[in-house]
């Protein structure tokens, strides 16, 4: 083939993949790496990459200790508490103490936040969002990305990490191709940090035919943050922590400023309250789960998904109260049109004026991401002076693969970091990733020209696939010898939202089914190892997507066929598990597919909760259940923090 | 399709092409002009709008479930730091403006070049500390937050 191939040596940070946790590892890579080599690599244009593209009208992790207003391990507690105690806490609260630093960082690089003009704060939404005027909160942060890296690649879809030969489990850098020259680009570099992002479109979306692209995690992420690093051979923690949402129905309009801000809330068919009706019969699955405050987002879902179920759909989101105030009205489109258009494209187009009018919502399908509400990712070190050694070989947020690192959607356990916390995440890879070269654990790496070399034909196999067999038919796309990456798709989301609880089948799988979507899916790698077609270079993309889509299946299968319960009701259901089972399941799920044979292993590690004042206190008055006996004397410290806290905040306020 | 581009404005300029996150922008051979390749894996996200210097390029909502007959415009102005939308229903009842900014800052001037940012000493970076920390990471001036500072320990089990 004609492709050229395109070497880029001795790199010292390559950042694959500069979304928000990509653009945040690049940007401080700079800083404690003034003479290192660092290089972007993204599938699309940075300035309007990943999740943000269209912008976002909220950062929804901010602490605010600042003015007071919360400490990282309030941060923590809320996290814990929504994911029904399945985080990991080391990780969380190292994002939560430097996510500050992070925003205010934004304020200063021009991103308008807006303030709370009496109190001198930012703007509060909820009690961890403030409100922003995000239309370009991707270009901005791009712009710090590109005035650090020594250069960025746009267009590049990155297809594989490459392996050290010297050195088992070390990293030696990335490859893949240009999507618009089809040029073959090989990456070697002493450590990699993936910022790829999660995956939308491995279940049937609810939107068919044309709307297929409006699905609520961006249509480009392809769980390549997955697909990489699990054929890498590191480690993945909470697969099957995937996540559902109540939105807006059809153009999947986000829900946070309307409940937080708007004050706007929901109700039935009948006009009535429906949600603690269900709380009740939940109490059977989750025990004293259901008595946690916030209630969690799944344990919501749960209650709108029965209620519909019972025929009393559908769910109204009541704005007709709210948008009777002009302001409010205002705030209620500008947050569709500084994060998801086709919100307000949709409301227009069918004459919904919700000043007039309660828009109906819905609950999507499932998507597997680690930054929202949900903590799918690899398994990564924490930092030394949080984690306990279970958590910690060496560097902060590197995979179980010497020299890996990941940043926001690619770290398990990680829940609602968001867009602030997942720019943090890269920010503290990069300065492990640095230390780690410093370190001299990044000498010696070798990757020989055969790997090199394999890569390269492996990368540009579907072509070879269609110019080969396509001329066996006349015309058209169906073909006895191989399928296209459309095709492909559709069959990859068939089997999810049937085997491994979709929409379709309102969330419910059980081992039986599970295991029959493992053995499908299997035929459909087989297939795509074959025979997978691509006529162009687009069709490569969409084909090498589709791959990384199959290896992050893979993984929620297993993962999901694992845990013996049912932890999230409202994500999903194991129908032959119904109950959440804290004395067997009380753990992070881990697992890891071995590069060579394909197999899966997986096993159970144990979650470190941290314990404050605040634990305490809830234990006391909690009536007394069997817990598994504590491995280490707790500690003895008991000096209240609040008294502190209290004070600053006054302080802050005159 | 969710994108379409207008067949006298376009020029071909290729600006839709290099920004859309979903690479599905590209040019017609034959007529030189842009148009959308997969309206299936278009997010309507209006990147490719927004960057259109002929505003050659509109949104009509997805076939499966937008009627026809509604419109949503923009405009994006980096110079003057704003973005205009214009909002026209199906019927015509609603038709109004909506500006918002989009920085407070000349584009870019407010951010660091790291390069020429003095480099961090060894007790740097054997702290826990990022770039520009501790500034705003703490409201009593005190250091980076720790388990110890906060009174906390890790305590594996079910707690809570
Ligand atoms: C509709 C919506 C609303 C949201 N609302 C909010 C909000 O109000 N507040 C908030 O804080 N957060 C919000 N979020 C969440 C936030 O956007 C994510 O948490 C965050 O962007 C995750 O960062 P990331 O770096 O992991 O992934 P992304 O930002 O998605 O970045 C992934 C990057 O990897 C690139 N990439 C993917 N595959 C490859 C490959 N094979 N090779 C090379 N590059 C690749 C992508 O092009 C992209 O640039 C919202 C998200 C959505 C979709
Ligand atoms: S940016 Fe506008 S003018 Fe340029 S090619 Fe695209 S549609 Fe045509
Ligand atoms: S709206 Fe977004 S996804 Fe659709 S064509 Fe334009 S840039 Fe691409």
């Amino acid at each position: 083939m004609a492709y050229d191939t395109i070497i880029e040596d001795d790199i010292d940070v390559l950042v694959v993949g500069a979304g928000l946790g990509g653009t945040g590892a690049a940007f401080e890579a700079r800083y404690w790496g003034k003479d290192k080599k660092i290089i972007i690599a993204e599938k699309a244009n940075i300035d309007r990459s990943g999740a943000v593209a269209q912008g976002l009208y909220a950062i929804n992790c901010y602490m605010g200790t600042r003015f007071g207003e919360n400490n990282p391990e309030d941060h923590v507690r809320y996290a814990r508490n929504d994911l029904m105690g399945m985080v990991r806490e080391d990780l969380l609260f190292d994002m939560a103490r430097h996510v500050d630093s992070a925003v205010h960082q934004f304020e200063e690089w021009g991103l308008p936040i807006m303030r709370d003009e009496k109190k001198g704060t930012y703007q509060r939404e909820g009690k961890w969002q403030i409100m922003i005027h995000g239309e370009s909160y991707k270009p901005i942060v791009a712009e710090a990305a590109k005035k650090s890296a020594d250069q960025v690649f746009n267009r590049i879809c990155v297809t594989h990490l490459l392996m050290d030969d010297n050195q088992e489990n070390r990293v030696g850098g990335a490859v893949g191709f240009n999507v618009r020259t089809g040029n073959y680009h090989v990456f070697k570099s002493k450590t990699v940090i993936v910022g790829a992002g999660g995956a939308s479109n491995i279940y049937k979306p609810r939107s068919v035919g044309e709307g297929a692209g409006r699905v609520w995690y961006a249509p480009w992420s392809s769980g390549s943050a997955y697909g990489l690093m699990i054929e890498a051979g590191a480690e993945m923690t909470q697969m099957e922590n995937k996540i559902v949402l109540a939105r807006f129905k059809d153009g999947y309009g986000p829900v946070g400023a309307y409940f937080l801000h708007l004050k706007t809330y929901t109700q039935n068919g009948n006009g009535e309250e429906y949600e603690s009706k269900w709380f009740p019969g939940l109490r059977d699955i989750v025990g004293k789960y259901i008595d946690h405050e916030p209630i969690p987002t799944c344990l919501r879902n749960h209650a709108f998904i029965s209620e519909v179920n019972a025929g009393r759909g559908p769910i109204h989101m009541v704005t007709m109260e709210a948008f009777q105030d002009p302001h409010l009205e205002e705030i209620g489109w500008h947050n569709f049109l500084g994060m998801t258009v086709g919100q307000a494209v949709l409301w227009a187009a069918t004459d919904v004026d919700p000043k007039y009018e309660n828009p109906e919502l819905t609950t999507s399908e499932p998507y597997v991401m680690g930054s929202h509400a949900t903590g799918c990712g690899a398994w990564c070190s924490g930092p030394e002076d949080v984690s306990p050694d279970e958590y910690f070989w060496g560097y902060n947020r590197m995979t179980t693969v010497q020299g890996l690192f990941g940043a926001g959607d690619a770290v398990g356990g990680t829940p609602h970091a968001f867009s602030s916390g997942s720019f943090t995440e890269g920010r503290l890879a990069a300065k492990a990733a640095v230390q780690y070269i410093n370190d001299g654990k990044g000498e010696g790496i070798s990757v020989s020209d055969t790997q090199i070399e394999k890569r390269r034909e492996q990368i540009y196999q579907p072509m070879e696939t269609y110019k080969v067999y396509r001329n066996h038919i006349t015309a058209g796309t169906v073909n006895p010898y191989y399928i296209n990456p459309r095709q492909g798709l559709d069959r990859l989301q068939k089997l999810m939202d049937e085997y491994c609880g979709g929409a379709g089948v309102s969330y419910m799988t059980n081992d039986k089914l599970l295991n029959i979507g493992i053995k499908k899916l299997g035929l459909l790698a087989e297939d795509w190892d074959g025979g997978i077609a691509a006529k162009d270079i687009h069709e490569l993309l969409r084909a090498w997507e589709l791959k990384h889509r199959i290896l992050t299946s893979e993984s929620v299968l297993e993962h999901t066929l694992f845990r013996e319960e049912t932890r999230w009701p409202g994500y999903y259901y194991r129908g032959d598990k119904m109950q959440l089972d804290d004395e067997n399941w009380h753990v992070l799920t881990v697992s890891r597919r071995n590069p060579e044979t394909g197999e899966y292993s997986l096993r159970k590690a144990p979650i470190y909760h941290i314990i404050g004042d605040e634990e305490k206190k809830q234990k006391k008055s909690a009536p007394k259940k069997k817990a598994p006996a504590a491995k280490k004397p707790a500690s003895k410290k008991t000096v209240a923090k609040k008294p502190a806290a209290k004070k600053a905040a006054t302080k802050a306020k005159t | 399709m969710p994108t379409y581009v207008h067949m006298t404005r376009c020029d071909g300029c290729g600006q839709c092409v290099d920004i859309c996150p979903s690479d599905i922008m590209h040019i017609d051979t034959d007529i030189r002009r842009a148009y959308n390749i997969e309206p299936d894996m278009c997010w309507e996200c209006y990147s490719c709008v927004k960057a259109c210097p002929h505003n050659a390029i509109s949104v009509r909502g997805y076939a499966d479930f937008a009627p026809l007959g509604s419109s949503v415009r923009v405009r994006r102005d980096e110079e003057k730091g704003v973005i205009a939308w214009r909002i026209i229903f199906r019927n015509g009842k609603k038709d109004w403006d909506l500006i918002a900014p989009i920085t407070t800052k000349p584009w870019g001037e407010g951010i660091p070049d790291l390069n020429t940012v003095e480099g961090p000493g060894d007790s740097m970076r054997d702290s826990q500390l990022l770039y520009n920390e501790p500034k705003y990471v703490r409201f009593d001036e005190g250091g980076l937050h720790t388990l110890e500072s906060n009174n906390l320990v890790m305590k594996e089990g079910v707690y809570y």
